[in-house]
């Protein structure tokens, strides 16, 4: 007993699964111990999962299609049914259709320029270098743990009309915008947070696809005399297509729910060109409008299972 | 793999610094500014450093702004979460990866598809479940959405697979009760996915921030990030060397964990990518 255990201490990596020796009960059906044991051991689990996230999903959608304000969210059952009109009038508010596109605008600017730059680290340390690996990945990875409350501080000071991104440019003989003031600076900041946060996870992923590609494929390939450029074209891209589309994906919904970065730098300002749909539908609950907040986000919800189910479909490997 | 040229390599290694260097500029910025006074502020903006390093900031901070009892409050849900995740999520992790039964294929999906559910359009059922409840404006209201996070469990779960079904078997033929295959056979063989699940919940509990923000209604029970960003709200009457010194406090303890604990933190990352 204690020699086996000690001999497959080493089996034990995410992602390996043990194979079930054949028995004689079916698949899915233990003893009745098994089971009891099984739900017992979910129990505390699935009670805090259905009460935070089942049923307010449930009622999210419930919501949507009520009138509720915020008086009724003490008295939750005194509101009246109003169907989908909650949603046309959301669909019909300019404000909801300009954060809608503002979202389109992060996603298209955020998601491509941080697989970009992560996919170019990954690469880099892979095998790009010899030393210093470990400092270059932890440097790119600190934004993500970084506390978003505490980056929006530095990045607003550092972003200010006489903070010191302006003098750095200003000491260059360089314009120095006003980055948060104006509306077209404002969403290239947001989208460059964005970027500076989210490089890092796209980077630890890559990594991790690229560590399952065979030495040997590239070998065989520099044998051939091909180039590296044509082996990062023709092997490297192609084999990291699973982990390519689990960034994209993971990306996008992420930039699809942005609300921290535009609510703490911008409040969404100015002139509201920075409001994404999750900072509109906050918005709307703090005004009290409870429906159409939730109308907003059952619309957002449907948006990102919809932009990931496309994803999947165009990406997946082919058979 | 042929070495690359010395060019190649120094051309990596110019990209990369200057990467790096972008990345970590506002953590130079905050570490500096937080030591200077509103008037360096106002009489020099564009400085990079203090003129001295005087730590008034951070005392006027703690002693005047309540950030010692907001970041209590925030150790406080952090550790409970950490102590909830851990524990709830191995024994789910367990049940999903190694037990047999009915549902099992109903409650997996269902934690899979939640991770796609945006938060923005949960918070509002979930400030109507806790004023039900009666808990607005407590902790414990804080640190329910994430006592229990369906990502540990999938990560657990992944864990669980590597964990062979012959040393259970062999177990419950030497009597074990399934209480103690799980503390005796299971717990042990899983001490890199139970430390990937505590990094990953004290991240999420620490960085927890519209969730608080809606349901901490009074000083009580604002977290650190809710009361630097309530004070960062009321930025004209605040300054930005107080500003940049709570910013500081609040990263200090993820930054000084990451320091020790990297491959953890990086693991987490990968695990949720790992199929």
């Amino acid at each position: 007993m204690t020699t086996t255990t000690s001999a497959t201490r080493t089996v034990v990596t995410p992602g390996t699964p043990a194979r079930r020796p054949r028995g004689v009960r079916k698949a899915h059906e233990g003893s009745r111990a098994e089971t009891t044991t099984a739900w017992l051991f979910l129990a505390p689990f699935l009670v805090i999962f259905l009460l935070f996230t089942g049923v307010p999903a449930v009622l999210a959608i419930g919501a949507s299609l009520t009138d509720m304000s915020a008086r009724d969210i003490r008295d939750p059952l005194n509101v009246n049914f109003t169907g989908f009109d909650g949603f046309a009038a959301i669909i019909g508010n300019p404000g909801f259709q300009s954060a809608f596109l503002n979202t389109v605008l992060f996603v298209v600017l955020c998601v491509p320029i941080s697989m970009g730059l992560g996919l170019a680290l990954a690469l880099m340390l892979n095998n790009g270098i010899r030393r210093l690996k470990t400092f270059f990945r932890a440097a790119a990875y600190i934004p993500v743990i970084t506390n978003i409350v505490a980056a929006a501080v530095i990045w607003q000071y550092a972003f200010s009309i006489t903070g010191p991104v302006n003098s750095v440019l200003g000491s260059l003989g360089l314009p120095e915008p006003n980055w948060l003031g104006d509306p077209g600076w404002a969403i290239t900041t947001v989208v460059a947070m964005g970027v500076w946060r989210t490089t890092g996870t796209c980077m630890i992923l890559f990594l991790a696809g690229l560590q399952a590609v065979p030495e040997e494929i590239y070998e065989a390939a520099a044998t051939d005399g091909a180039g590296p450029w044509r082996r990062l074209w023709s092997i490297t891209l192609p084999l990291l297509r699973p982990t390519t589309l689990l960034v994209t994906v993971l990306q996008t919904v992420s930039f699809l729910n942005i609300f921290e970065e535009p609510y703490l730098l911008t409040k969404g300002g100015p002139l509201g060109s920075t409001k994404s749909i999750a900072l509109w539908v906050y918005e709307q609950f703090g005004f009290g409008n409870v429906s159409a907040s939730m109308a907003g986000s059952v619309l957002l919800l449907v948006l990102v299972g919809v932009v990931a189910i496309v994803q999947f479909r165009i990406l997946r490997p082919k058979h | 793999m042929k070495t690359l040229s010395p060019t190649r390599q120094a051309l990596n290694y110019t990209a990369l610094a200057v990467i790096t260097v972008f990345m970590l500029l506002p953590f130079v910025w905050v570490f500096f500014g937080s030591f200077k006074t509103q008037g360096e502020f106002l009489a020099n903006p564009g400085a990079w450093f203090p003129e001295t390093f005087q730590i008034d900031n951070y005392i006027q901070l703690f002693r005047d702004r309540g950030f010692g009892d907001y970041m209590m409050n925030s150790f406080i849900v952090s550790s409970v979460a950490i102590a909830g995740n851990v524990v709830f999520s191995a024994m789910a992790g367990y049940a999903l990866a190694k037990l047999r039964f009915r549902g099992k294929n109903v409650v997996f999906p269902l934690v899979i598809a939640s991770m796609i559910v945006p938060y923005v359009a949960l918070f509002v059922p979930q400030f109507v479940i806790v004023v039900q409840m009666g808990l607005v404006d407590s902790l414990i209201a804080i640190i329910l959405p994430v006592l229990t996070l369906p990502l540990c469990v999938f990560i657990m779960r992944q864990f669980a697979h590597g964990v062979p079904y012959e040393l259970m078997e062999a177990a419950r033929l030497d009597g074990a009760g399934e209480g103690r295959i799980f503390f005796r056979v299971f717990l042990p063989l899983t001490g890199p996915g139970l430390a990937t699940v505590a990094i990953l919940s004290f991240l999420t509990s620490w960085n927890n921030f519209l969730w608080p923000l809606v349901v901490a209604q009074s000083q009580d029970t604002y977290t650190a990030p809710v009361g630097l960003s309530v004070a960062s709200q009321a930025s004209n009457s605040i300054s930005f060397g107080l500003l940049l010194a709570g910013a500081m406090v609040v990263l200090l303890p993820i930054l000084i964990l990451f320091l020790f604990l990297q491959k953890y933190f990086i693991q987490g990352v990968a695990a949720t990518g790992l199929k």
